[in-house]
Protein backbone atom coordinates (compact mmCIF):
# COMPACT_ATOMS: atom_id res chain seq x y z
CA UNK A 1 0.00 0.00 0.00
CA UNK A 2 1.36 3.43 -0.86
CA UNK A 3 1.36 6.42 1.48
CA UNK A 4 -1.65 8.07 -0.14
CA UNK A 5 -3.88 5.10 0.55
CA UNK A 6 -2.64 4.67 4.08
CA UNK A 7 -3.27 8.30 4.96
CA UNK A 8 -6.92 8.01 3.85
CA UNK A 9 -7.37 4.83 5.85
CA UNK A 10 -5.83 6.31 8.97
CA UNK A 11 -7.79 9.58 8.84
CA UNK A 12 -11.00 7.76 8.03
CA UNK A 13 -10.59 5.29 10.86
CA UNK A 14 -9.81 8.02 13.39
CA UNK A 15 -12.76 10.22 12.34
CA UNK A 16 -15.10 7.25 12.40
CA UNK A 17 -13.88 6.26 15.85
CA UNK A 18 -14.38 9.83 17.08
CA UNK A 19 -17.92 9.88 15.74
CA UNK A 20 -18.78 6.72 17.67
CA UNK A 21 -17.23 8.19 20.82
CA UNK A 22 -19.20 11.40 20.35
CA UNK A 23 -22.42 9.39 20.22
CA UNK A 24 -21.43 7.46 23.31
CA UNK A 25 -20.68 10.72 25.14
CA UNK A 26 -24.06 12.16 24.18
CA UNK A 27 -25.76 8.95 25.37
CA UNK A 28 -24.26 9.23 28.85
CA UNK A 29 -24.70 13.01 28.95
CA UNK A 30 -21.02 13.87 28.95
CA UNK A 31 -18.87 16.25 26.94
CA UNK A 32 -17.00 14.33 24.23
CA UNK A 33 -13.71 16.15 25.00
CA UNK A 34 -12.37 13.65 27.59
CA UNK A 35 -13.19 10.75 25.25
CA UNK A 36 -11.34 12.41 22.35
CA UNK A 37 -8.31 12.92 24.59
CA UNK A 38 -8.31 9.28 25.68
CA UNK A 39 -8.78 8.19 22.07
CA UNK A 40 -5.72 10.21 21.05
CA UNK A 41 -3.74 8.79 23.94
CA UNK A 42 -4.56 5.26 22.85
CA UNK A 43 -3.18 5.85 19.35
CA UNK A 44 -0.34 8.21 20.10
CA UNK A 45 3.19 8.06 21.40
CA UNK A 46 3.56 5.02 23.60
CA UNK A 47 -0.05 4.06 22.89
CA UNK A 48 -1.55 0.94 21.36
CA UNK A 49 -1.51 1.81 17.67
CA UNK A 50 0.70 4.80 16.74
CA UNK A 51 -0.37 6.71 13.62
CA UNK A 52 2.23 7.26 10.90
CA UNK A 53 1.06 8.93 7.74
CA UNK A 54 -1.82 10.99 9.14
CA UNK A 55 0.28 12.63 11.83
CA UNK A 56 1.09 15.73 9.78
CA UNK A 57 -2.49 16.14 8.64
CA UNK A 58 -3.72 16.04 12.21
CA UNK A 59 -1.04 18.50 13.27
CA UNK A 60 -2.22 21.14 10.76
CA UNK A 61 -5.84 20.37 11.54
CA UNK A 62 -5.15 20.83 15.25
CA UNK A 63 -3.66 24.29 14.63
CA UNK A 64 -6.71 25.36 12.66
CA UNK A 65 -8.90 23.84 15.38
CA UNK A 66 -7.44 26.13 18.02
CA UNK A 67 -7.96 29.19 15.81
CA UNK A 68 -11.56 28.24 15.06
CA UNK A 69 -12.34 27.52 18.73
CA UNK A 70 -11.25 31.06 19.57
CA UNK A 71 -12.73 32.78 16.52
CA UNK A 72 -16.17 31.30 17.24
CA UNK A 73 -15.88 32.24 20.88
CA UNK A 74 -15.22 35.82 19.77
CA UNK A 75 -18.22 35.70 17.41
CA UNK A 76 -20.52 34.88 20.32
CA UNK A 77 -19.84 38.18 22.01
CA UNK A 78 -20.30 41.71 20.78
CA UNK A 79 -17.80 44.36 21.89
CA UNK A 80 -20.56 46.13 23.85
CA UNK A 81 -21.36 42.94 25.77
CA UNK A 82 -17.72 42.51 26.70
CA UNK A 83 -17.33 46.07 27.95
CA UNK A 84 -20.49 46.07 30.06
CA UNK A 85 -19.57 42.67 31.46
CA UNK A 86 -16.09 43.83 32.34
CA UNK A 87 -17.53 46.79 34.22
CA UNK A 88 -20.05 44.75 36.15
CA UNK A 89 -17.98 41.74 37.04
CA UNK A 90 -14.39 42.85 37.43
CA UNK A 91 -14.36 41.81 41.10
CA UNK A 92 -15.78 38.39 40.34
CA UNK A 93 -13.15 38.08 37.60
CA UNK A 94 -10.34 39.05 39.97
CA UNK A 95 -11.51 36.60 42.65
CA UNK A 96 -11.78 33.93 39.97
CA UNK A 97 -8.19 34.55 38.89
CA UNK A 98 -6.74 34.62 42.42
CA UNK A 99 -8.57 31.53 43.63
CA UNK A 100 -8.05 29.35 40.57
CA UNK A 101 -4.90 30.42 38.76
CA UNK A 102 -2.62 30.64 41.81
CA UNK A 103 -2.99 26.98 42.89
CA UNK A 104 -1.88 25.91 39.41
CA UNK A 105 1.17 28.19 39.50
CA UNK A 106 2.12 26.98 42.97
CA UNK A 107 1.83 23.33 41.93
CA UNK A 108 4.05 23.90 38.87
CA UNK A 109 6.71 25.60 40.99
CA UNK A 110 6.56 22.75 43.53
CA UNK A 111 7.13 20.31 40.68
CA UNK A 112 10.12 22.41 39.56
CA UNK A 113 8.66 23.30 36.14
CA UNK A 114 10.02 26.86 36.05
CA UNK A 115 8.25 30.13 35.20
CA UNK A 116 6.81 28.94 31.87
CA UNK A 117 5.36 25.85 33.53
CA UNK A 118 3.91 28.00 36.29
CA UNK A 119 2.23 30.46 33.91
CA UNK A 120 0.89 27.60 31.78
CA UNK A 121 -0.48 25.50 34.64
CA UNK A 122 -2.05 28.63 36.17
CA UNK A 123 -3.97 29.05 32.93
CA UNK A 124 -4.96 25.38 32.84
CA UNK A 125 -6.57 25.53 36.30
CA UNK A 126 -7.99 29.03 35.88
CA UNK A 127 -10.39 28.80 32.95
CA UNK A 128 -13.69 26.95 33.17
CA UNK A 129 -15.02 25.35 30.02
CA UNK A 130 -17.58 27.71 28.49
CA UNK A 131 -18.55 25.00 26.00
CA UNK A 132 -19.29 22.34 28.63
CA UNK A 133 -20.97 24.76 31.02
CA UNK A 134 -23.21 26.47 28.45
CA UNK A 135 -24.43 23.02 27.41
CA UNK A 136 -25.05 21.90 31.00
CA UNK A 137 -27.04 25.08 31.71
CA UNK A 138 -29.24 24.39 28.70
CA UNK A 139 -29.61 20.67 29.38
CA UNK A 140 -30.59 21.19 33.01
CA UNK A 141 -33.05 23.97 32.11
CA UNK A 142 -31.20 26.62 34.05
CA UNK A 143 -30.89 29.29 31.39
CA UNK A 144 -33.85 31.18 32.87
CA UNK A 145 -32.53 30.98 36.42
CA UNK A 146 -31.57 34.18 38.14
CA UNK A 147 -28.03 33.07 38.99
CA UNK A 148 -27.22 32.27 35.34
CA UNK A 149 -26.05 35.80 34.39
CA UNK A 150 -23.50 35.61 37.24
CA UNK A 151 -22.21 32.28 35.89
CA UNK A 152 -22.07 33.55 32.32
CA UNK A 153 -20.27 36.73 33.28
CA UNK A 154 -17.48 34.68 34.87
CA UNK A 155 -17.15 32.73 31.64
CA UNK A 156 -17.10 35.92 29.57
CA UNK A 157 -14.46 37.54 31.78
CA UNK A 158 -12.30 34.43 31.56
CA UNK A 159 -12.62 34.38 27.79
CA UNK A 160 -11.69 38.05 27.54
CA UNK A 161 -8.81 37.51 29.96
CA UNK A 162 -7.45 34.92 27.51
CA UNK A 163 -6.78 37.77 25.08
CA UNK A 164 -4.19 39.04 27.54
CA UNK A 165 -3.12 35.78 29.08
CA UNK A 166 -2.10 33.97 25.87
CA UNK A 167 0.33 36.71 24.71
CA UNK A 168 1.86 36.69 28.18
CA UNK A 169 2.30 32.92 27.91
CA UNK A 170 3.98 33.33 24.52
CA UNK A 171 6.20 36.12 25.81
CA UNK A 172 7.30 34.10 28.84
CA UNK A 173 8.15 31.23 26.51
CA UNK A 174 10.33 33.50 24.36
CA UNK A 175 11.82 35.83 26.98
CA UNK A 176 15.28 34.86 28.17
CA UNK A 177 15.83 37.21 31.08
CA UNK A 178 13.23 38.67 33.40
CA UNK A 179 13.73 42.16 31.92
CA UNK A 180 13.48 40.94 28.35
CA UNK A 181 10.42 38.94 29.30
CA UNK A 182 8.79 42.01 30.82
CA UNK A 183 9.42 43.99 27.63
CA UNK A 184 7.95 41.35 25.35
CA UNK A 185 4.93 40.99 27.65
CA UNK A 186 4.49 44.77 27.47
CA UNK A 187 4.66 44.77 23.68
CA UNK A 188 2.25 41.84 23.43
CA UNK A 189 -0.33 43.42 25.73
CA UNK A 190 0.03 46.70 23.82
CA UNK A 191 -0.66 44.97 20.50
CA UNK A 192 -3.72 43.21 21.94
CA UNK A 193 -5.08 46.48 23.33
CA UNK A 194 -4.55 48.12 19.95
CA UNK A 195 -6.38 45.36 18.08
CA UNK A 196 -9.18 45.37 20.69
CA UNK A 197 -9.52 49.12 20.28
CA UNK A 198 -9.76 48.77 16.49
CA UNK A 199 -12.30 45.96 16.91
CA UNK A 200 -14.46 48.03 19.27
CA UNK A 201 -14.24 51.23 17.29
CA UNK A 202 -14.31 50.03 13.70
CA UNK A 203 -15.79 46.53 14.02
CA UNK A 204 -18.72 47.48 11.76
CA UNK A 205 -16.27 48.44 8.99
CA UNK A 206 -14.61 45.02 9.24
CA UNK A 207 -18.06 43.40 9.12
CA UNK A 208 -18.82 45.27 5.90
CA UNK A 209 -15.99 43.38 4.20
CA UNK A 210 -18.33 40.42 4.09
CA UNK A 211 -21.85 39.85 2.90
CA UNK A 212 -24.20 37.81 5.03
CA UNK A 213 -26.06 36.76 1.87
CA UNK A 214 -23.32 34.70 0.22
CA UNK A 215 -22.57 31.75 2.47
CA UNK A 216 -19.66 30.42 0.50
CA UNK A 217 -17.75 33.67 0.20
CA UNK A 218 -18.53 34.42 3.83
CA UNK A 219 -17.09 31.06 4.92
CA UNK A 220 -13.91 31.51 2.89
CA UNK A 221 -13.56 35.17 3.84
CA UNK A 222 -13.96 34.82 7.59
CA UNK A 223 -11.76 31.73 7.66
CA UNK A 224 -9.15 33.53 5.57
CA UNK A 225 -9.19 36.68 7.69
CA UNK A 226 -8.97 34.62 10.87
CA UNK A 227 -5.91 32.71 9.69
CA UNK A 228 -4.30 35.82 8.23
CA UNK A 229 -4.63 37.85 11.43
CA UNK A 230 -3.58 34.82 13.47
CA UNK A 231 -0.45 34.46 11.38
CA UNK A 232 0.40 38.16 11.66
CA UNK A 233 -0.18 38.05 15.42
CA UNK A 234 2.07 35.01 15.65
CA UNK A 235 4.72 36.95 13.73
CA UNK A 236 4.47 39.80 16.25
CA UNK A 237 5.03 37.28 19.08
CA UNK A 238 1.38 37.63 20.16
CA UNK A 239 -0.25 34.22 20.17
CA UNK A 240 -2.15 33.52 16.94
CA UNK A 241 -5.11 32.21 18.92
CA UNK A 242 -5.64 35.71 20.29
CA UNK A 243 -5.64 37.14 16.78
CA UNK A 244 -8.42 34.71 15.87
CA UNK A 245 -10.40 35.65 19.00
CA UNK A 246 -10.15 39.35 18.18
CA UNK A 247 -11.33 38.77 14.59
CA UNK A 248 -14.37 37.05 16.07
CA UNK A 249 -15.06 40.01 18.35
CA UNK A 250 -14.62 42.57 15.57
CA UNK A 251 -17.33 40.95 13.45
CA UNK A 252 -20.82 41.87 14.58
CA UNK A 253 -24.46 41.90 13.61
CA UNK A 254 -25.92 39.66 10.94
CA UNK A 255 -22.49 38.87 9.45
CA UNK A 256 -21.42 37.47 12.83
CA UNK A 257 -24.60 35.35 13.17
CA UNK A 258 -24.22 33.93 9.67
CA UNK A 259 -20.48 33.38 10.05
CA UNK A 260 -21.18 31.50 13.27
CA UNK A 261 -23.56 29.15 11.52
CA UNK A 262 -21.28 28.43 8.53
CA UNK A 263 -18.12 28.01 10.63
CA UNK A 264 -19.59 25.85 13.39
CA UNK A 265 -19.34 22.55 11.46
CA UNK A 266 -15.72 23.36 10.56
CA UNK A 267 -14.99 24.20 14.18
CA UNK A 268 -16.49 20.91 15.31
CA UNK A 269 -14.29 18.96 12.90
CA UNK A 270 -11.00 20.75 13.52
CA UNK A 271 -11.47 21.22 17.27
CA UNK A 272 -12.14 17.48 17.59
CA UNK A 273 -8.95 16.90 15.60
CA UNK A 274 -7.13 19.21 18.01
CA UNK A 275 -8.25 17.20 21.03
CA UNK A 276 -7.29 13.93 19.41
CA UNK A 277 -3.95 15.34 18.30
CA UNK A 278 -3.27 16.58 21.82
CA UNK A 279 -3.83 13.04 23.02
CA UNK A 280 -1.72 11.67 20.17
CA UNK A 281 1.32 13.75 21.12
CA UNK A 282 0.93 13.09 24.82
CA UNK A 283 2.99 10.21 26.11
CA UNK A 284 0.52 7.81 27.69
CA UNK A 285 3.39 6.28 29.65
CA UNK A 286 3.81 9.49 31.63
CA UNK A 287 0.19 9.60 32.67
CA UNK A 288 0.71 7.49 35.78
CA UNK A 289 3.64 9.60 36.96
CA UNK A 290 1.59 12.81 37.00
CA UNK A 291 -1.62 11.26 38.26
CA UNK A 292 -1.09 12.20 41.90
CA UNK A 293 -0.37 15.91 41.26
CA UNK A 294 -3.30 16.00 38.82
CA UNK A 295 -5.70 14.58 41.43
CA UNK A 296 -4.48 16.94 44.15
CA UNK A 297 -4.70 19.92 41.80
CA UNK A 298 -8.16 18.89 40.64
CA UNK A 299 -9.48 18.56 44.21
CA UNK A 300 -8.07 21.94 45.26
CA UNK A 301 -9.14 23.91 42.20
CA UNK A 302 -12.57 22.29 41.98
CA UNK A 303 -13.15 23.50 45.55
CA UNK A 304 -11.86 27.00 44.75
CA UNK A 305 -14.05 27.15 41.64
CA UNK A 306 -17.14 26.28 43.70
CA UNK A 307 -16.17 29.08 46.08
CA UNK A 308 -15.71 31.48 43.14
CA UNK A 309 -19.20 30.79 41.80
CA UNK A 310 -20.70 30.92 45.30
CA UNK A 311 -19.19 34.34 45.98
CA UNK A 312 -20.09 35.72 42.54
CA UNK A 313 -23.72 34.67 42.99
CA UNK A 314 -23.79 36.13 46.50
CA UNK A 315 -22.60 39.45 45.11
CA UNK A 316 -25.43 39.28 42.58
CA UNK A 317 -27.94 38.91 45.44
CA UNK A 318 -28.78 35.26 44.80
CA UNK A 319 -30.08 32.97 47.58
CA UNK A 320 -28.09 30.10 49.08
CA UNK A 321 -29.31 27.29 46.77
CA UNK A 322 -28.57 29.45 43.73
CA UNK A 323 -25.07 30.18 45.03
CA UNK A 324 -24.35 26.46 45.25
CA UNK A 325 -25.73 25.92 41.77
CA UNK A 326 -23.41 28.63 40.39
CA UNK A 327 -20.38 27.20 42.13
CA UNK A 328 -20.93 23.57 41.23
CA UNK A 329 -21.77 24.21 37.58
CA UNK A 330 -18.44 26.02 37.05
CA UNK A 331 -16.26 23.06 38.10
CA UNK A 332 -15.60 21.63 34.63
CA UNK A 333 -12.43 22.74 32.84
CA UNK A 334 -12.16 21.86 29.19
CA UNK A 335 -11.14 23.12 25.79
CA UNK A 336 -9.12 26.10 27.05
CA UNK A 337 -7.07 24.15 29.53
CA UNK A 338 -6.11 21.80 26.71
CA UNK A 339 -5.40 24.70 24.33
CA UNK A 340 -3.14 26.36 26.90
CA UNK A 341 -1.28 23.16 27.67
CA UNK A 342 -0.88 22.48 23.94
CA UNK A 343 0.51 25.96 23.23
CA UNK A 344 2.82 25.81 26.25
CA UNK A 345 4.29 22.43 25.38
CA UNK A 346 4.70 23.58 21.78
CA UNK A 347 6.56 26.65 23.07
CA UNK A 348 8.99 24.54 25.09
CA UNK A 349 7.39 23.90 28.47
CA UNK A 350 8.10 20.61 30.22
CA UNK A 351 6.42 17.77 28.27
CA UNK A 352 4.88 16.38 31.48
CA UNK A 353 2.48 19.33 31.34
CA UNK A 354 0.49 17.61 28.59
CA UNK A 355 -0.34 14.38 30.46
CA UNK A 356 -1.01 16.37 33.63
CA UNK A 357 -3.46 18.65 31.77
CA UNK A 358 -5.09 15.58 30.18
CA UNK A 359 -5.64 13.88 33.52
CA UNK A 360 -6.76 17.16 35.09
CA UNK A 361 -9.33 17.94 32.40
CA UNK A 362 -10.60 14.35 32.50
CA UNK A 363 -11.16 14.53 36.25
CA UNK A 364 -12.81 17.96 36.29
CA UNK A 365 -15.15 17.20 33.40
CA UNK A 366 -16.21 13.86 34.90
CA UNK A 367 -16.66 15.23 38.42
CA UNK A 368 -18.11 18.48 37.06
CA UNK A 369 -20.87 16.70 35.14
CA UNK A 370 -22.04 15.05 38.34
CA UNK A 371 -21.38 18.06 40.58
CA UNK A 372 -23.63 20.27 38.45
CA UNK A 373 -26.50 17.85 39.05
CA UNK A 374 -26.12 17.62 42.85
CA UNK A 375 -28.22 20.74 43.33
CA UNK A 376 -31.16 19.12 41.53
CA UNK A 377 -31.29 16.13 43.88
CA UNK A 378 -33.98 15.67 46.51
CA UNK A 379 -31.24 15.40 49.13
CA UNK A 380 -29.87 18.85 48.34
CA UNK A 381 -33.29 20.48 48.23
CA UNK A 382 -34.22 18.90 51.58
CA UNK A 383 -30.96 20.18 53.10
CA UNK A 384 -31.69 23.70 51.86
CA UNK A 385 -35.21 23.59 53.28
CA UNK A 386 -33.86 22.44 56.66
CA UNK A 387 -31.34 25.25 56.65
CA UNK A 388 -33.99 27.80 55.85
CA UNK A 389 -36.12 26.49 58.75
CA UNK A 390 -33.23 26.61 61.22
CA UNK A 391 -32.48 30.18 60.21
CA UNK A 392 -36.02 31.21 60.78
CA UNK B 1 -51.06 49.80 37.86
CA UNK B 2 -47.39 49.60 36.87
CA UNK B 3 -45.87 46.43 35.59
CA UNK B 4 -42.16 46.00 36.10
CA UNK B 5 -40.33 43.97 33.53
CA UNK B 6 -36.68 43.32 34.14
CA UNK B 7 -34.36 42.76 31.18
CA UNK B 8 -31.16 40.78 31.65
CA UNK B 9 -28.54 40.09 28.98
CA UNK B 10 -27.26 36.55 28.74
CA UNK B 11 -23.98 36.95 26.83
CA UNK B 12 -23.57 34.33 24.17
CA UNK B 13 -27.14 33.04 24.67
CA UNK B 14 -29.69 35.84 24.30
CA UNK B 15 -31.84 37.92 26.61
CA UNK B 16 -34.17 37.21 29.50
CA UNK B 17 -37.21 39.25 30.51
CA UNK B 18 -38.68 38.77 33.97
CA UNK B 19 -42.09 39.72 35.27
CA UNK B 20 -42.99 39.59 38.94
CA UNK B 21 -46.75 39.19 39.25
CA UNK B 22 -48.93 40.92 41.80
CA UNK B 23 -49.17 37.62 43.67
CA UNK B 24 -45.38 37.57 43.96
CA UNK B 25 -44.63 34.86 41.40
CA UNK B 26 -41.86 35.33 38.89
CA UNK B 27 -42.26 34.52 35.19
CA UNK B 28 -39.50 34.78 32.65
CA UNK B 29 -39.14 34.65 28.90
CA UNK B 30 -35.74 33.75 27.48
CA UNK B 31 -35.22 34.68 23.84
CA UNK B 32 -32.31 32.74 22.37
CA UNK B 33 -30.35 34.26 19.53
CA UNK B 34 -31.45 31.51 17.18
CA UNK B 35 -35.08 32.58 17.67
CA UNK B 36 -36.08 29.86 20.12
CA UNK B 37 -37.97 30.98 23.20
CA UNK B 38 -38.33 29.59 26.67
CA UNK B 39 -41.11 30.32 29.10
CA UNK B 40 -39.92 29.90 32.69
CA UNK B 41 -42.01 29.66 35.83
CA UNK B 42 -40.04 30.24 38.99
CA UNK B 43 -40.13 28.10 42.08
CA UNK B 44 -41.94 29.36 45.19
CA UNK B 45 -39.41 27.92 47.64
CA UNK B 46 -36.33 28.99 45.71
CA UNK B 47 -37.14 32.22 43.88
CA UNK B 48 -33.86 32.09 41.91
CA UNK B 49 -34.63 28.82 40.15
CA UNK B 50 -37.11 27.87 37.48
CA UNK B 51 -39.50 25.14 38.49
CA UNK B 52 -40.37 24.59 34.87
CA UNK B 53 -38.92 25.84 31.66
CA UNK B 54 -40.95 25.30 28.53
CA UNK B 55 -39.54 25.66 25.03
CA UNK B 56 -42.00 27.39 22.68
CA UNK B 57 -41.73 28.11 18.97
CA UNK B 58 -42.12 31.54 17.45
CA UNK B 59 -45.67 30.79 16.27
CA UNK B 60 -46.70 29.47 19.65
CA UNK B 61 -45.26 32.54 21.33
CA UNK B 62 -47.29 34.76 19.04
CA UNK B 63 -50.50 32.82 19.67
CA UNK B 64 -49.91 32.92 23.41
CA UNK B 65 -49.26 36.66 23.32
CA UNK B 66 -52.52 37.20 21.42
CA UNK B 67 -54.43 35.10 23.87
CA UNK B 68 -53.09 36.87 26.92
CA UNK B 69 -53.30 40.28 25.23
CA UNK B 70 -57.03 39.88 24.44
CA UNK B 71 -58.10 38.99 27.92
CA UNK B 72 -56.00 41.80 29.34
CA UNK B 73 -57.59 44.35 27.01
CA UNK B 74 -61.11 43.23 27.89
CA UNK B 75 -60.56 43.00 31.61
CA UNK B 76 -58.96 46.42 31.68
CA UNK B 77 -62.05 47.93 30.09
CA UNK B 78 -64.23 46.22 32.63
CA UNK B 79 -62.12 47.47 35.47
CA UNK B 80 -62.27 51.01 34.12
CA UNK B 81 -66.04 51.22 33.88
CA UNK B 82 -66.89 49.33 37.06
CA UNK B 83 -65.51 52.19 39.11
CA UNK B 84 -67.91 54.68 37.50
CA UNK B 85 -71.37 54.40 39.03
CA UNK B 86 -74.25 53.66 36.69
CA UNK B 87 -72.02 52.65 33.77
CA UNK B 88 -71.57 49.02 32.82
CA UNK B 89 -69.62 47.03 30.30
CA UNK B 90 -71.15 44.09 28.56
CA UNK B 91 -69.85 41.65 26.00
CA UNK B 92 -72.56 40.95 23.48
CA UNK B 93 -72.15 38.08 21.08
CA UNK B 94 -73.47 38.68 17.60
CA UNK B 95 -76.02 35.94 16.98
CA UNK B 96 -75.68 34.00 13.71
CA UNK B 97 -79.23 35.08 12.72
CA UNK B 98 -78.72 38.75 13.54
CA UNK B 99 -80.03 41.15 10.88
CA UNK B 100 -76.71 43.01 11.07
CA UNK B 101 -74.60 39.99 10.11
CA UNK B 102 -72.06 41.02 7.43
CA UNK B 103 -73.29 44.60 7.57
CA UNK B 104 -71.27 47.59 8.74
CA UNK B 105 -71.47 48.59 12.39
CA UNK B 106 -72.81 52.02 11.40
CA UNK B 107 -76.07 50.42 10.14
CA UNK B 108 -77.05 49.49 13.69
CA UNK B 109 -77.10 53.18 14.73
CA UNK B 110 -76.62 51.73 18.19
CA UNK B 111 -75.28 54.94 19.73
CA UNK B 112 -78.19 57.07 18.53
CA UNK B 113 -80.81 54.46 19.33
CA UNK B 114 -79.61 53.21 22.73
CA UNK B 115 -76.90 55.67 23.91
CA UNK B 116 -74.50 52.75 24.16
CA UNK B 117 -70.88 52.97 22.91
CA UNK B 118 -69.14 50.10 21.17
CA UNK B 119 -65.54 50.24 22.46
CA UNK B 120 -64.12 47.10 20.91
CA UNK B 121 -64.88 43.97 18.93
CA UNK B 122 -63.20 40.72 19.86
CA UNK B 123 -62.81 38.57 16.77
CA UNK B 124 -60.84 35.32 16.21
CA UNK B 125 -58.80 35.83 19.36
CA UNK B 126 -57.83 39.38 18.33
CA UNK B 127 -59.21 42.76 19.26
CA UNK B 128 -60.54 45.54 17.03
CA UNK B 129 -60.30 48.54 19.34
CA UNK B 130 -62.66 51.52 18.83
CA UNK B 131 -64.25 50.13 15.64
CA UNK B 132 -65.33 52.69 13.03
CA UNK B 133 -68.92 52.72 11.68
CA UNK B 134 -67.55 51.08 8.51
CA UNK B 135 -66.38 47.96 10.41
CA UNK B 136 -68.31 44.97 9.03
CA UNK B 137 -69.79 42.67 11.69
CA UNK B 138 -69.11 38.94 11.40
CA UNK B 139 -70.69 35.87 12.95
CA UNK B 140 -69.25 35.07 16.37
CA UNK B 141 -68.05 38.65 16.97
CA UNK B 142 -68.03 39.67 20.59
CA UNK B 143 -69.06 43.30 20.87
CA UNK B 144 -67.78 45.11 23.94
CA UNK B 145 -70.28 47.81 24.79
CA UNK B 146 -70.40 50.46 27.50
CA UNK B 147 -73.63 52.09 28.66
CA UNK B 148 -76.39 52.16 31.27
CA UNK B 149 -78.19 48.98 32.31
CA UNK B 150 -81.27 49.86 30.24
CA UNK B 151 -79.18 51.00 27.28
CA UNK B 152 -77.20 47.76 27.21
CA UNK B 153 -80.39 45.68 27.32
CA UNK B 154 -81.80 47.72 24.43
CA UNK B 155 -78.53 47.32 22.50
CA UNK B 156 -78.65 43.54 23.01
CA UNK B 157 -82.20 43.40 21.62
CA UNK B 158 -81.26 45.71 18.75
CA UNK B 159 -78.30 43.55 17.71
CA UNK B 160 -80.23 40.28 17.74
CA UNK B 161 -83.66 41.46 16.41
CA UNK B 162 -83.09 44.75 14.62
CA UNK B 163 -84.91 48.00 15.48
CA UNK B 164 -88.33 47.69 17.17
Amino acid sequence: MDDGTLILIEIGAVLLGMSLLGRLAARIGLSPIPLYLLFGLAFGTGGLLPLHEAHEFFETGADIGVLLLLALLGLEYSPAELVSNLRQSKYAGAIDFLLNALPGAVMALLLGWGPLGAVALAGVTWVSSSGVIAKVLRDLGRVSNRETPAVLSILVIEDLAMAFYLPVLTAVAVGVSLWQGAISVGIAVGVVLLILFVAFKWGHVVSRLFSAEHQESLLLGVLGLTMLVAGLAEGAQVSGAVGAFLVGIALSGRVAREAESVLTPLRDLFAAMFFVFFGLTTDAGQLLAVLLPAVVLAIVTMATKVLTGYLAARRAGIGVPGRWRSGLVLVARGEFSVVIAGLAVGAGAVPELAPLATAYVLITILVGSFAARITDTKWFKARMRQRALVRR
Amino acid sequence: MTIRIEKVDLPGIGTRHDLVTESGRRLSVVAYRDGERNLGIFDVEDPDACRDSIAITEDEAEALADLLGTSVAVSRLTALTDSTSGLYTEQLELAPDSPYLNRPLGDTKVRTRTRVSIVAIVRDGGVVPSPTPAEVLRGGDIIVAVGTRDGLEAAGRLLSNGPD
